[in-house]
């Protein structure tokens, strides 16, 4: 943790961990969809499921999901926003396996197309928290650090012109993490930055054939509202 | 860095945990501003938290803080009063679902801004007087999250407020001009005689024992600093007490661990409270 984040977040309470730490996880999730929400389930694994209601986690997961940071007032009236926003709620408790007992997995889906993104995440305490899956991809990102996620064809030399291009932008990588389906399958990266690549930057790689997805998330660890996802960089490479 | 280099730090421990961060002017002078906004918020959540008495949303707590603080001062501690009616006016904010600060989680809020504050406002310091410990909390906070998770479902509430006692009374010691020893033994003291200690909310919500829990430990911290500053030392170096909590987090049983399944949860009232929420 940095010192910002041991004395920190200001934040709606009751909990960093069920309050605050939801929040920036289903935050997270909003981002990669890059699209308001019209539906969303939350599956709830573990403490999660257990004092969900107790510590506000449905409140703030609902928040999240609407763009919400976790010091925003209305993360209290959250179901009653998500009715005026038209987002529709779903909660679920499973077992999700061995992982964090502060874990859930959510699914949105975009309002334009229909779309669906999976996020699995686990809330580390004091509003720390990781992603570890997307879209059935075991990858590791914090949304401490501004982060590229990038879909593509598994073939040779992806995350090297990938990396490149980050390099080449003078942008410092954090950590990498990448995942196939299966070999020459479906494959998916995710790269903390020290700062955003340029939307220039961004529009080259999904330009590239094997590239077919690409977001550029913010950090949702900083107080107060959270920047916009990068327009440019959310949209769709055409097949 | 480990608590012994902190200890051996020359001056103040705020100033040796500041040089760690490694940090240009820019981004030294913009942290100790966020830190003097997160004084403020501290601040503001005790004057709400002081006079409000609206209840939770169980009704089991909402207006500790200000009864404490309208009460007369039986014990002529006023000191031990203050500090008590601060920690709870912020834990009481959080269980209304007001704004706070974490420090270093919700649950625990209460622990660090209780202490500072309420042994640094007879002393009549300016706010600046009370950025730096409050660093020097943040700094301790940092070095135990490198050994543990901060968080009661993984290491019990020893985890959330056994850190914050341990802040709490490494900025107070500061704050009463303790040196950087001074400071690291007075977390290491006061980590030590929480150990063990159970996350048990009634019903998984931070109330009971949560609120008056905040209001113990505040205290705990100004003890611990008080047998720093006379010059006691703890026995046991403090990376190895931060080590020992870690190691009991791991022995605790899920249902100590914030699981609202143990303990003061699990007692027949505890259990009827939480049926009842649940409908």
């Amino acid at each position: 943790m940095s010192l910002l984040d041991v004395i920190g977040p200001v934040m709606v309470g009751p909990s960093s961990s069920h309050t605050a730490g939801a929040c920036r996880l289903a935050l997270l999730a909003r981002h990669a969809l890059g699209d308001a929400p019209s539906r969303a389930r939350f599956t709830l694994h573990g403490s999660f499921a257990k004092t969900a209601r107790g510590h506000g986690t449905d409140l703030a997961l609902v928040a999240g999901a609407l763009g919400f940071a976790p010091d925003d007032a209305r993360i209290p009236q959250a179901h009653d926003e998500a009715t005026r926003h038209g987002l529709g709620i779903e909660f679920a408790s499973a077992d999700l396996g061995d992982v964090h007992p502060n874990s859930v997995r959510i699914e949105l889906w975009a309002s334009a197309d229909e779309r669906r993104l999976e996020l699995l995440g686990s809330s580390l305490g004091g509003g720390l928290v990781k992603a570890f899956g997307l879209d059935g991809f075991r990858l590791e990102f914090s949304g401490g650090a501004p982060t590229l996620l990038v879909r593509h064809r598994d073939t040779p030399g992806v995350i090297a012109r990938v990396t490149r291009v980050i390099a080449d932008d003078d942008v410092n990588v954090a950590t990498l993490f990448s995942a196939r389906q299966r070999k020459g399958g479906e494959a998916m990266m995710s790269v903390e930055c020290d700062r955003p690549i340029s939307e220039v930057a961004a529009a080259y790689l999904l330009h590239l054939p094997a590239i077919t997805w690409l977001r550029q998330l913010p950090t949702v660890m900083s107080s107060g509202s959270d920047g916009a996802h990068i327009a440019l960089s959310t949209a769709e490479a055409t097949p | 860095m480990t608590l012994a280099e902190l200890a051996a730090a020359a001056g103040p421990a705020s100033a040796a945990v500041l040089a760690d961060q490694g940090l240009s002017d820019d981004e030294r002078a913009a942290l100790l501003e966020e830190m003097r906004g997160r004084l403020r918020e501290m601040r503001d959540a005790i004057a709400r938290g002081l006079t409000s008495d609206a209840k939770s949303r169980t009704g089991m707590v909402g207006w500790n803080a200000k009864t404490l603080h309208t009460a007369g001062d039986v014990l002529a501690a006023p000191l031990l009063k203050r500090v008590q009616a601060y920690a709870m006016a912020i834990n009481e904010e959080n269980a209304r679902m007001g704004r706070i600060v974490a420090a270093p989680t919700a649950g625990s809020a209460g622990t660090v801004p209780g202490a500072l504050i309420g042994v640094g406002d007879p002393l009549d310091l300016a706010d600046e007087a009370l950025v730096l410990p409050l660093v020097l909390a943040a700094g301790i906070g940092e070095v135990i999250s490198k050994t543990m998770f901060i968080a009661g479902s993984t290491g019990g509430c020893q985890a959330e407020i056994g850190s914050s006692a341990a802040m709490a009374a490494a900025a107070v010691t500061e704050l009463l001009g303790g040196d950087a020893e001074a400071s690291v033994h007075a977390a290491a003291m006061a980590l030590m005689n929480t150990i063990g200690l159970v996350c048990d909310p009634v019903g998984g919500y931070v109330e009971v024992p949560c609120v008056s829990r905040n209001a113990f430990f505040a205290v705990h911290a100004i003890s611990s600093a008080q047998l720093a500053l006379a010059g006691l030392r703890s026995v046991i170096p403090p990376d190895e007490v931060v080590q020992a909590m870690a190691s009991v987090g791991r022995m605790l049983p899920p249902e100590l661990r914030e699981t609202g399944e143990g303990g003061i949860a699990d007692t027949p009232t505890g259990r009827r409270i939480a049926l009842e929420m649940a409908r």
